[in-house]
C-alpha cells in the first residue's frame, strides 16, 4: 500500500467491506438494480428513444409531443418512409401494453421473458417493477428508521418510567402477528404505493428502535453527554447532535437488512392480491398470476421469483459485509 | 417463583390491551362498513331508499350505530367472558370456528418447529466444531440461500415442480387430508395427513434453518471458550464427549429463548402458506376474515394469535429459568 493519508473511519469500513467478495458482488447487483429503476423507459417501453420522422427529430422515451399524442408508435415505425427511422429500447413493449393475441406465451425471441395472461411482457413489466420494489424497500426501511430512532431514542435517554412506557410499546409491536396487521391495514383502505410504504414502515421499527435505545442507555453514562448538558444544550440537541452520530451504525446495518425485509413484504403482500393496484407492475403481482396457470406457465413462476430472491439476498450480503466490516469483533486480521 | 409469574401475567394485560386497541381502531375507523359489503354481496343491486335503511337496520343489529370507544368497550366486556360474537359471515359464533382451525395450525406450527431444531441444532454444532472447513462454509452458505428465498416463490416451485403440473406428481398440493379420508383407519390417516403436509411444512420451516444453526453455532462457541470445558478436555476426555455431553447442554439454553421469537413470524407465514396450499387453518382463516371485513373474526384473531405469542415467551423464559440455576426470577428483567 503506498497510501499515506489516513482513511478515516468510514475509509476503513469500506477497506474492510470490499475483502467480502460475496458482499462486494451483491453491491454491484443493487447498483445494478438501481440502474434498471432509473433508466426504466430506456430498457423497457413502447417509446421510441430516437425518431427521424419527415426530418425532424424526436425524443419521444423523454418528451410529449403534440403531434404524436396518442400514437402508436410501432404502428408509425413500420411505415416510415426511406430516411427515417424509429429507435425502440431493448424491450419494445410497455408493462401496461396489452397484446390479447399472445396471451401466456412461453419465452421467446419477441418476448424473452414470456407473457402473462393479458399478454404483456413479464421482462417489461419486471424492468418496471424493480422502481417499485426498492422505492418501496428504501422509503419503508426510512419510515421505521425515523421512527425507531426517535422512540427508542427516548426510552433511552430518559430511562425510568419513560422507558419502562415506551418499552411496552416495543412489546406491542414485537409480539402482534405484523404480517396480519399489515393485511389488515390495506384491506380497509386502498392500497397504494404509499400505503404500503407507510404500513410496512410504521410496523417494523421495534428493531431499530431497540437498537437505539440500548446505545442510549450506554451512551447516557458517557461524561461527553453530561458535558453536553452541563455547557446548556437540551435533551433534543444532545441527543441528535451528540449521541445519535455515535449510536448509528448497527442502525444502519439494520436497516440494510430491514430493506431486504421490507421488499419481501411487498412482494408477499402483491403475491396476496393486496399491493400495488393494477396496472402497475410488481414483481409479487407477476408471481401471484402463476398461481393459476402454474402447471405449465414456469416463466411466470421463475423469472420474477428469481428477481425478488436476487434484490433480497443482495440486501442480506451487502447487510452481512457490512455489519462484519464495522463490528470489531468479527475483523479476521486487524 | 410464584411471585415473579404473577408479575409476567400482570404485565400481559396492558401488552394485550394495547394490541386489542390497535386492531379495534385500525378495522373500525376505515371508510366502508362491512354492512354494505355483505348487502352488495348478498342483495345485489336494489333502490336506494330500501338499501339505506336496510344499512340502518343492519349497523343496529351489529351494534355499528354506536360510537367506536363504546364499541370497544362492549367488545372487550364481551372477551372477558370468551365471548368473541359471531361471524358476520355466516353467523356462526366466532369462538366455534376458530376452534376448528386453531388445532390444524397449532400442529403445523409445532412440527414445522420441532422440524427447524432437529435440523438446524445438528448443524450448528457441526459449525461450531468443523468452523472454517469446507463443508462448514459451503453449507453455510447454501442455508444463506435458503434463507433469502421467499416462501411463497419456494411454494409455487414445488407446486410446479412436484405437485402434478407438467412434471412429477408426487406431493398433493392441496388441503391437509385425501377425499373421503375420514373413513381411513388412524395409521392411513396419519400417514395421509403426514403425506399432505410435507410441502407446507418444508415451506414453514427452510428459512429459519441459516439463523438458528447460527445462532446454535455462536452459543455453542462461546461455551467452548469456558474454563469447564478447558478442564474437561483437560481431564482426557474424548472431544465428542466434552462437545456433546459438557458443552452443548449449555449452548441449548439460549436457543430456547429463540423460540418465542419465531412465533409471530410463523403465524404471518401461516397466512401466506396455508392459503396457497389451501390448508383449513388459522392462517387462511383470517385472509378470509380480512377479505370479507369480518370484523369479529379479524378481532379474535388477532387477539389469539397475540394471546398465544405472548404466552410462547412467557413458556420460553419459563424454561429458560428452569433449565439454568444461574439465572433467577427476580434477576431477570
Amino acid at each position: 500500500m503506498s497510501e499515506t493519508r489516513s482513511a478515516g473511519y468510514w475509509g476503513s469500513v469500506w477497506e474492510k467491506f470490499k475483502r467480502d467478495r460475496f458482499a462486494l458482488a451483491a453491491l454491484l447487483i443493487i447498483i445494478f438494480l438501481f440502474g434498471i429503476a432509473v433508466f426504466q423507459n430506456f430498457l423497457a417501453g413502447s417509446r421510441p428513444l430516437v425518431m427521424k420522422y419527415e426530418g425532424k427529430y424526436y425524443f419521444p422515451v423523454l418528451f410529449h409531443y403534440p403531434e404524436f399524442f396518442q400514437v402508436n408508435f410501432k404502428e408509425l415505425a413500420k411505415e416510415l418512409p426511406d430516411g427515417d427511422f424509429a429507435v425502440f429500447p431493448p424491450v419494445r413493449y410497455s408493462p401496461t401494453e396489452n397484446d390479447l393475441l399472445s396471451i401466456l406465451v412461453p419465452p421467446s425471441s419477441e418476448h424473452l421473458f414470456g407473457t402473462d395472461d393479458r399478454g404483456r411482457d413479464v421482462l417489461s413489466r419486471m424492468i418496471h417493477g424493480a422502481r417499485i420494489s426498492l422505492s418501496i424497500g428504501f422509503i419503508a426501511v426510512g419510515i421505521s428508521a425515523v421512527i425507531g430512532v426517535i422512540l427508542g431514542g427516548i426510552a433511552g435517554y430518559y430511562g425510568g418510567k419513560t422507558d419502562f412506557i415506551v418499552s411496552r410499546l416495543f412489546e406491542v409491536m414485537m409480539t402482534f402477528p405484523v404480517f396480519f396487521l399489515i393485511l389488515t391495514i390495506l384491506a380497509f383502505r386502498d392500497p397504494s404505493i404509499y400505503n404500503i410504504m407507510i404500513v410496512i414502515g410504521v410496523t417494523s421499527w421495534t428493531g431499530v428502535a431497540r437498537l437505539i435505545r440500548g446505545e442510549f442507555l450506554r451512551l447516557r453514562r458517557f461524561a461527553y453527554v453530561d458535558a453536553a448538558i452541563a455547557l446548556g444544550g437540551n435533551d433534543a440537541r444532545v441527543m441528535s447532535k451528540h449521541m445519535l452520530p455515535n449510536a448509528l451504525t448497527p442502525v444502519l446495518v439494520d436497516c440494510t437488512f430491514g430493506i431486504a425485509g421490507a421488499i419481501l413484504v411487498e412482494s408477499a403482500l402483491s403475491f396476496l392480491g393486496f399491493g400495488v393496484p393494477p396496472p402497475d407492475p410488481s414483481w409479487g403481482d407477476i408471481l401471484s398470476q402463476s398461481q393459476r396457470y402454474v402447471d405449465f406457465a414456469w416463466w411466470l413462476v421463475l423469472f420474477p421469483g428469481a428477481a425478488i430472491f436476487l434484490t433480497v439476498t443482495a440486501f442480506n450480503l451487502v447487510g452481512e459485509g457490512f455489519r462484519n466490516a464495522v463490528d470489531p469483533k468479527f475483523t479476521v486480521d486487524g | 417463583m410464584r411471585d415473579y409469574l404473577i408479575k409476567r401475567l400482570l404485565l400481559l394485560i396492558p401488552t394485550m390491551l394495547g394490541i386489542t386497541i390497535i386492531t379495534f381502531f385500525i378495522i373500525q375507523l376505515a371508510p366502508g362498513s362491512p354492512v354494505e359489503r355483505k348487502l352488495q354481496i348478498d342483495e345485489g343491486i336494489k333502490s336506494e331508499a330500501i338499501t339505506q335503511q336496510i344499512v340502518e337496520e343492519t349497523k343496529k343489529l351489529y351494534g355499528l350505530d354506536k360510537p367506536i370507544y363504546e364499541r370497544y368497550w362492549i367488545w372487550l366486556k364481551q372477551i372477558v367472558t370468551l365471548d368473541f360474537g359471531r361471524s358476520y359471515k355466516d353467523h356462526r359464533p366466532v369462538i366455534d370456528k376458530i376452534a376448528e382451525r386453531l388445532p390444524i395450525t397449532i400442529t403445523l406450527n409445532i412440527i414445522s418447529i420441532f422440524v427447524i431444531y432437529l435440523i438446524a441444532i445438528p448443524l450448528g454444532v457441526y459449525s461450531a466444531v468443523k468452523t472454517g472447513s469446507f463443508l462448514e462454509r459451503s453449507s453455510t452458505f447454501f442455508l444463506f440461500i435458503l434463507y433469502s428465498i421467499p416462501s411463497f416463490w419456494m411454494a409455487m416451485i414445488l407446486i410446479f415442480l412436484l405437485g402434478g403440473g407438467e412434471y412429477w406428481n408426487i406431493f398433493p398440493v392441496y388441503g391437509i387430508l385425501s377425499p373421503g379420508a375420514e373413513t381411513y383407519p388412524f395409521f392411513k390417516k396419519a400417514l395421509d395427513f403426514l403425506w399432505h403436509i410435507v410441502l407446507p411444512v418444508f415451506c414453514l420451516t427452510y428459512g429459519s434453518f441459516a439463523y438458528l444453526s447460527r445462532f446454535q453455532k455462536g452459543s455453542l462457541l462461546e461455551v467452548l471458550r469456558e474454563d469447564f470445558v478447558r478442564t474437561a478436555t483437560a481431564k482426557g476426555l474424548p472431544p465428542s464427549r466434552v462437545i456433546l455431553r459438557h458443552a452443548l447442554r449449555n449452548a441449548l439454553i439460549p436457543i430456547i429463548t429463540i423460540l418465542a421469537g419465531l412465533l409471530p413470524a410463523m403465524i404471518g407465514g401461516s397466512v401466506i402458506i396455508e392459503t396457497i396450499f389451501s390448508i383449513p387453518g388459522i392462517g387462511q382463516l383470517g385472509f378470509e376474515s380480512v377479505l370479507a371485513r369480518d370484523y369479529p373474526m379479524i378481532m379474535a384473531i388477532a387477539t389469539i394469535s397475540a394471546f398465544l405469542t405472548l404466552l410462547g415467551i412467557l413458556i420460553s423464559d419459563i424454561v429458560y429459568v428452569l433449565v439454568d440455576p444461574r439465572i433467577s426470577f427476580g434477576g431477570r428483567r
